[in-house]
């Protein structure tokens, strides 16, 4: 087997908002001797989607197009990215206006889009792709005693017949990756609702409460941390929440964590480049 | 004389405009950081920052740092892309060394070279690679404007106009040269002024020679086969003329001109075209003084100021009353170079969307707009359509060789949108209730495929039966909604809950569903469609709606006169 190969498309938020997802996630797959391809790309079309459906699929479809040109299948860490990108190549193969209108677009600039072009979540690619036995040769200081609230984030997971990324009434991807690390998973009734992002700016007033309801859930179950492995999750549980919840409020303290952070710490890479700080040792 | 009295009043113009410029940094109100500021508090507060720049060591060797590499060198430009470093190289110093050298060779060149002649290698063969410079960077800006398809679709007048202007210059330069090498006219003044001899015998000497090696174009044509006139006359010219004169061969751009202008010199001298060119020549090089703070010629004084702060990196804005006027000169900074709107990652909604202000070169420009306070209800709305599909990603801001801060800009342009009445649409929406929107609605066409034939719905969810017809009104839709889960009082929050959405749908009342509190609160989580036993697409449905009230309504839609439905309810809500 060669090494793998993706088109790392990181989404537009990723770089400029959270660049320790961006570092951490390159330094995860180095290890796991995984190659990434860099190309300047345009945004997948999640936040035009309210606005306007055929601008958001040729948007996701002109991404799904640059990776097909290059022969590679896409990887990307945002599961808002990974639902669109998704939602585009299923409108795509199930619409022949769409398809028409899209390809027609495309086709301007040399590209096409055509059925099969691969996307993968880093979850998906960690489970399917890499192997999680390939991943757990590499712990080398397992997390134990560590109790993990697992995030699913919507987008990926919902709909399932769209998103193909795991059972969508009973997924086990992610716990099954935390495990790996040696961290015990807690069961929490809420863990596949919405973080409250996709309202953040536009009712705060939901965004907030729905993210509090499932701080308070994971807390009850007992979790130390809340594991994420999607760019705008991340962003509502970690500056969102540090900046708008009263931090004296039981399990509003709660510390939010990237999954590469998780693996990357288990695999002993230095903190700076995980973007961690040394009192997360301690944790 | 009038020449002289046009020249002065081009550069009082010119002088005003920049005043005026200047000015409209400290006044431009862009951000929330401009409220309540005075221009005095604005300008001292700069003022400051300024002094700061200059008498800290540090500062001023990142400064020094960012003006010899970034002005003089511009490699941010050759990192970018060689041919566009070229283009603007040759540009900018073709353009500042003619200004030195030529415009005003009394000033700077003749002090410091006193044998100085405008006729005179190597200042003649200078010019004229100069002029090539110029005209070869217009050349390339053209085409560039021309095979870029985002370019092509966003050059304005305004950019034609900077490359018409500066051609101009250039071509009625190289032209009145042209028409000066060869005037048989010219030569007999300058004869009468400066040959020490008036013996008709000499000045035919001279006349040979010069008609055999400066191509003058008298006729009749002298006799160039006697080598002992020839002899003579080269005699005088080393007397008289060639202290001032090289032959015109230097002259690379003019002198082929000069020679297929050669048998019609008569001609010409009778038309006095030397003096109408002059007139040209000098006219527009003033148009372009008068017109430097009008156009984008303005970047030349701006840029260096956004290069430098950007070289400060984030202290640059520490000041908080400082960011509305950095963003107001970062607005006059822009050179509509269209480089951001190439890497913008939004730019492929712009091809379905045909709102230029997704592209930020063009929201800049309306944006600028906005913040003078000249932009109308319609131009507002399509402005802040463009600003809020804008990701933030920081790609514009990454690229721009101006070094404006854009993202800064776009933030501040979406909180001064939002604040002065046009939202993004989960923010306008609000306005009206839903019974209202659907008396909107009837007044509104169903589609403006006219105006935006890509716009017009592909799949058409809510339109086919077939979407509701399983739909049994179970309500597990609703029981799994997580916003609907966090109200005690569903029907006053959210208007409706999803499966009564579902049920307007059924009965084909799409129009009175789209203003409802649940289709905006939506959170996209797609438990409901996951959920439904019935398969029915829910969350796309709800999608779909948003999208009709984005391509159906704008903020700014008037009420129907006849406001029965819900009396005095029309007014707006925060």
């Amino acid at each position: 087997m060669g090494t793998l190969q993706y088109l790392y498309f990181p989404g537009c938020k990723l770089i400029p908002f959270l660049p320790q997802y961006d570092r951490s996630l390159r330094a995860l797959l180095a290890a796991l001797d995984v190659t990434l391809n860099r190309a300047e790309l345009n945004c997948c079309g999640y936040p035009v989607r309210h606005l306007d459906f055929t601008a958001a699929m040729f948007s996701g479809a002109r991404v799904l197009a640059i990776a097909a040109r290059q022969g590679v299948p896409l990887l990307t860490p945002c599961k808002c990215c990974y639902g669109n990108l998704k939602h585009a190549d299923y409108w795509m193969r199930h619409n022949s206006e769409l398809r028409e209108r899209v390809n027609g677009l495309l086709k301007k600039e040399g590209l096409n889009w055509y059925a099969g072009i691969t996307v993968r979540h880093l979850l998906s690619a960690l489970s399917e792709d890499i192997g999680l036995d390939r991943v757990r040769l590499k712990i080398q200081r397992p997390l134990k005693e560590l109790k993990v609230a697992a995030h699913y984030g919507c987008h990926a997971l919902r709909p399932g017949d769209v998103t193909q990324f795991d059972n969508p009434l009973a997924p086990t991807l992610f716990e099954k990756i935390v495990a790996v690390t040696g961290a015990e998973t807690v069961e929490w009734p809420l863990r596949l609702d919405c973080c409250g992002h996709p309202l953040w700016g536009k009712n705060n007033r939901v965004s907030l409460a729905l993210m509090q309801r499932k701080l308070a859930d994971a807390g009850a179950a007992g979790a130390r941390i809340l594991a994420n492995a999607c760019t705008y999750c991340q962003i509502q549980f970690d500056s969102v929440r540090r900046e708008c919840l009263d931090p004296r409020k039981q399990f509003n303290d709660l510390p939010a964590v990237l999954v590469s952070q998780l693996l990357g710490f288990s695999f002993g890479l230095p903190l700076h480049t995980l973007g961690l700080t040394s009192d997360w040792k301690q944790t | 004389m009038f020449l002289t009295y046009f020249a002065y009043i081009s550069l009082m113009i010119g002088l005003a405009g920049v005043l005026y410029r200047v000015g409209r940094w400290f006044i431009l109100p862009i951000g929330s950081e401009a409220e309540k500021v005075s221009y005095g508090t604005r300008s001292m507060t700069a003022l400051r920052a300024l002094a700061a720049a200059f008498f800290h060591p540090c500062r001023l060797w990142i400064m020094l740092q960012s003006f010899l590499l970034e002005i003089l060198l511009q490699l941010h430009l050759y990192r970018q892309s060689r041919l566009r470093w070229i283009m603007h190289l040759f540009l900018f110093y073709g353009i500042l060394l003619l200004l030195m050298m030529h415009t005003f060779d009394d000033e700077i060149t003749r002090r410091i070279f006193p044998d100085y002649a405008s006729t005179v290698n190597p200042y003649l063969f200078l010019r004229n690679l100069l002029g090539i410079l110029v005209l070869v960077g217009v050349l390339i800006a053209l085409i560039r404007r021309r095979l870029d398809p985002i370019l092509r679709r966003t050059t304005h007048q305004a950019d034609r106009l900077l490359l018409i202007m500066l051609s101009g210059i250039i071509l009625s330069g190289v032209l009145l040269e042209a028409v000066q090498i060869v005037s048989p006219a010219l030569f007999d003044q300058m004869v009468q002024d400066y040959m020490g001899s008036d013996d008709p015998e000499d000045i035919a000497s001279l006349k040979a020679f010069w008609a055999a090696r400066f191509d003058v174009g008298f006729t009749p044509a002298p006799h160039i086969n006697d080598a002992a006139i020839i002899a003579e006359g080269r005699n005088l010219h080393e007397d008289y003329c060639a202290a001032c004169h090289s032959r015109p061969r230097s002259a690379v751009l003019s002198y082929p001109l000069a020679l297929s202008l050669k048998p019609l010199a008569v001609y010409l001298d009778h038309l006095r075209m030397e003096t109408w060119l002059w007139y040209a020549h000098y006219m527009i090089s003033c148009l372009a003084l008068a017109l430097l703070p009008f156009t984008k010629l303005f970047h030349l004084l701006v840029i260096p100021i956004t290069l430098m702060t950007r070289a400060f990196g984030d202290s640059a804005s520490n000041h908080a009353i400082n960011r509305p006027t950095r963003r107001a000169i970062g607005l006059d900074a822009c050179t509509h170079c269209g480089v951001c709107s190439q890497h913008c990652a939004v730019a492929p909604v712009f091809q379905v969307i045909p709102n230029p202000s997704i592209l930020p070169s063009e929201k800049l420009g309306g944006l600028a707009r906005s913040a003078a306070g000249g932009n109308p209800p319609a131009k507002q709305i399509r402005l802040s359509e463009g600003s809020f599909i804008c990701t933030s990603c920081g790609r514009c801001t990454r690229w721009c060789p101006s070094g404006i801060d854009l993202q800064d800009l776009w933030a501040a342009s979406r909180e001064d949108l939002s604040r002065n009445g046009y939202p993004e649409p989960h923010g306008w929406i609000r306005r009206h209730q839903a019974v209202q929107w659907s008396e909107i609605l009837k007044t509104m066409p169903e589609t403006n495929a006219a105006q935006d034939p890509l716009r017009q719905p592909t799949v058409r969810l809510t339109d086919a039966p077939n979407t509701f017809r399983a739909c049994m009104q179970c309500s597990t839709c609703t029981n799994v909604c997580p916003v609907v889960a966090l109200s005690e009082d569903p029907q006053r929050d959210l208007d409706m809950t999803p499966q009564q959405v579902m049920n307007l749908m059924r009965l084909q009342l799409k129009e009175t569903a789209l203003g409802c509190r649940m289709v905006w609160d939506c959170v996209t989580c797609y438990k409901c469609q996951e959920h439904c036993p019935q398969g029915v697409r829910v969350a796309d449905v709800l999608y779909e709606l948003r999208n009709e009230a984005c391509r159906r309504l704008n903020p700014d839609r008037p009420m129907p006169a006849d406001e029965r439905i819900v009396p005095g309810a029309g007014a707006k809500r925060s």
